[in-house]
């Protein structure tokens, strides 16, 4: 079994797109069904969702509040799970409820043992 | 009460206090001592009250002898010290005090700082509720063997072992302090759930043990609430999901001992007493942002004290399990998410979810399975209960299973 980190990338800046209290109800439940549903495969490693606020740290003690990429799509949470390839981790991933929200991603990507790993 | 249900009575009751404070006395090395002391206690009660009759006080009186008794160890013990032991190694610790305090107050204290002794994760998780039930449950060791299914030879052998494995590590007897009591009760509450469970899930035929183990469990969790260095989130969240638990002890069997299933259970057999003191524990336990996994498996079981079938309650069970595989993956776990699923999303979506746990072995996975292809797909789901049947090992298992592919037909 190897381990592969999620991640989970949406737009969090556009103010008109976010989602209202009880839409946020909703998703939370259909994230949490996805999640589970990888944790009963006793695939769940770890992670959780991140807040919305931070810094951005860059050269020179340059420290913004965002946005922390330089595209639309920040990270809004992470996890990681265990699969035995890259195969069984993207379909694993692939029916994470954000992919349901145009212009969201995910990306799958195995974690290597060692910083310098190719 | 006659002198002969008296002094089992008592012995339930006071030997696990007088071993208690005898071994906080005498350091965990004395165990074996305190065990003796507290036995011997009771063998002078039994042969002194056969004569004299029963003392109007009988637990001052047993309090009385076990000081005497431990007050002669404690003197024989200065005098080899100072007379004997500095001949022959250079011992000049300072002499014993003989007095041994059983107040109420300090037996308590004793008996929590015990708990945090022996439930400790460097010895087996088998020793270590075998050790409660001897040490701070008072259980004989042929009860304990009844209760693992054992003898008696394999259960002295096994808490010996731990004993020593304790008296190795130099086991301190005393309560943590603040910053690592999180830490330290964490095993605790493990092991109060071990023989919480052991009471509830038994295989032993015999109810009357399987409820007493689960009722000492409670009581231990009790202790720990009743303090309030000990009274934490968690451990109420733990008492309260034993209680909505043991709400269904009365229910669980018939007469004859045949396992009910809860789909049968008579609703008012259920203790509606200990429903509301579990609802009670759950409140003090919502304090603070801790979310441990007793929080959501008293959750569930909240939910599982209520009969009826709503989308509510299907859907507060569904999100529990969700949260607790997040914390700790256990097959059971994830077989009772599936069967939640089923309930708010329909079999179909939840038959495809059942299939990918593969719990091959796992008699339980196919009889879920069973259970939700019956009504779409009588056959497979009869396949999958024959293959449940074949597996599964205890003699309620396989009769439920039988009942189940007869309904099938019917």
């Amino acid at each position: 079994m190897n381990e592969y980190l999620v991640i989970m990338r949406l737009d969090l800046i556009t103010k008109d797109v976010q989602p209202s209290p009880e839409q946020m109800e909703g998703y939370m439940k259909m994230y949490q069904d996805w999640v589970g549903g990888i944790a009963a495969q006793n695939k769940f490693v770890g992670g959780t969702g991140l807040a919305t606020e931070g810094k951005v740290i860059k050269p020179n003690n340059v420290i913004t509040d965002g946005p922390f990429a330089e595209v639309k799509e920040s990270i809004a949470g992470f996890i990681t799970i265990k699969a035995k390839d890259l195969e069984e981790a993207v379909n694993l991933a692939k029916t994470c409820p954000i992919l349901y929200g145009e212009g969201n991603s995910v990306e799958v990507r195995q974690i290597s043992g060692h910083h310098m790993d190719k | 009460m006659n002198q002969g249900e008296l002094i089992p009575h008592l012995f339930r009751t006071e030997y696990r206090k007088i071993v208690a404070v005898l071994c906080n006395r005498f350091g965990f090395d004395g165990v074996e001592t305190a065990e003796d002391i507290a036995s011997e206690t009771f063998l002078t009660a039994s042969q002194t009250w056969g004569i004299t009759g029963v003392p109007p006080n009988p637990i001052a009186w047993l309090y009385s002898v076990a000081k005497n008794k431990a007050r002669n160890h404690l003197q024989r013990l200065n005098t080899f010290k100072a007379k004997v032991s500095p001949q022959i190694i250079n011992d000049t610790t300072d002499s014993y005090e003989t007095e041994i305090d059983l107040s109420p107050q300090n037996i308590n204290d004793s008996q929590l700082q015990m708990m945090f002794t022996i439930c400790n994760p460097a010895i087996p998780a088998e020793a270590q509720i075998g050790l409660s039930l001897r040490i701070l449950c008072g259980f004989g060791i042929q009860e304990i063997a009844d209760a693992f299914l054992s003898n008696k030879e394999t259960i002295n052998k096994r808490l010996f072992r731990a004993k020593e494995k304790l008296r190795e590590l130099k086991v301190k007897i005393e309560l943590p302090g603040p910053t690592a009591i999180d830490e330290r009760l964490e095993p605790v509450l493990a092991t109060i759930y071990l023989l919480f469970n052991e009471g509830y899930y038994s295989v032993s035929q015999n109810n009357t043990l399987r409820k007493e183990l689960c009722l000492e469990a409670m009581r231990l969790c009790t202790m720990l609430v009743e303090n309030a260095h000990t009274n934490k989130p968690p451990v109420n969240a733990l008492l309260a999901l034993m209680c909505f638990h043991a709400s269904r002890f009365d229910a669980r069997y018939s007469e004859n001992g045949v396992q009910i299933l809860y789909e049968e259970q008579d609703v008012n057999l259920w203790n509606a007493d200990m429903i509301s003191k579990g609802a009670y524990f759950l409140k003090a336990a919502a304090t603070g942002n801790q979310l441990s996994k007793y929080h959501l498996e008293a959750g569930i079981a909240y939910w599982n004290t209520r009969k009826e079938d709503t989308k509510q309650k299907w859907e507060g069970i569904l999100q529990f399990y969700n949260s607790l595989l997040q914390i700790e993956y256990s097959p059971v776990a994830a077989l009772n998410r599936t069967y939640a699923l089923a309930k708010v999303k329909g079999k179909a979506e939840a038959i495809v979810e059942a299939e990918k746990l593969e719990l091959k072995d796992n008699h339980f996975y196919f009889a879920l399975l069973g259970e939700l292809y019956a009504g779409i797909n009588n056959e497979m789901a009869r396949q999958h209960l024959e293959r449940a049947l074949a597996l599964a090992k205890t003699q309620n298992d396989k009769q439920a299973i039988k009942k189940r592919i007869d309904r099938l037909s019917a």
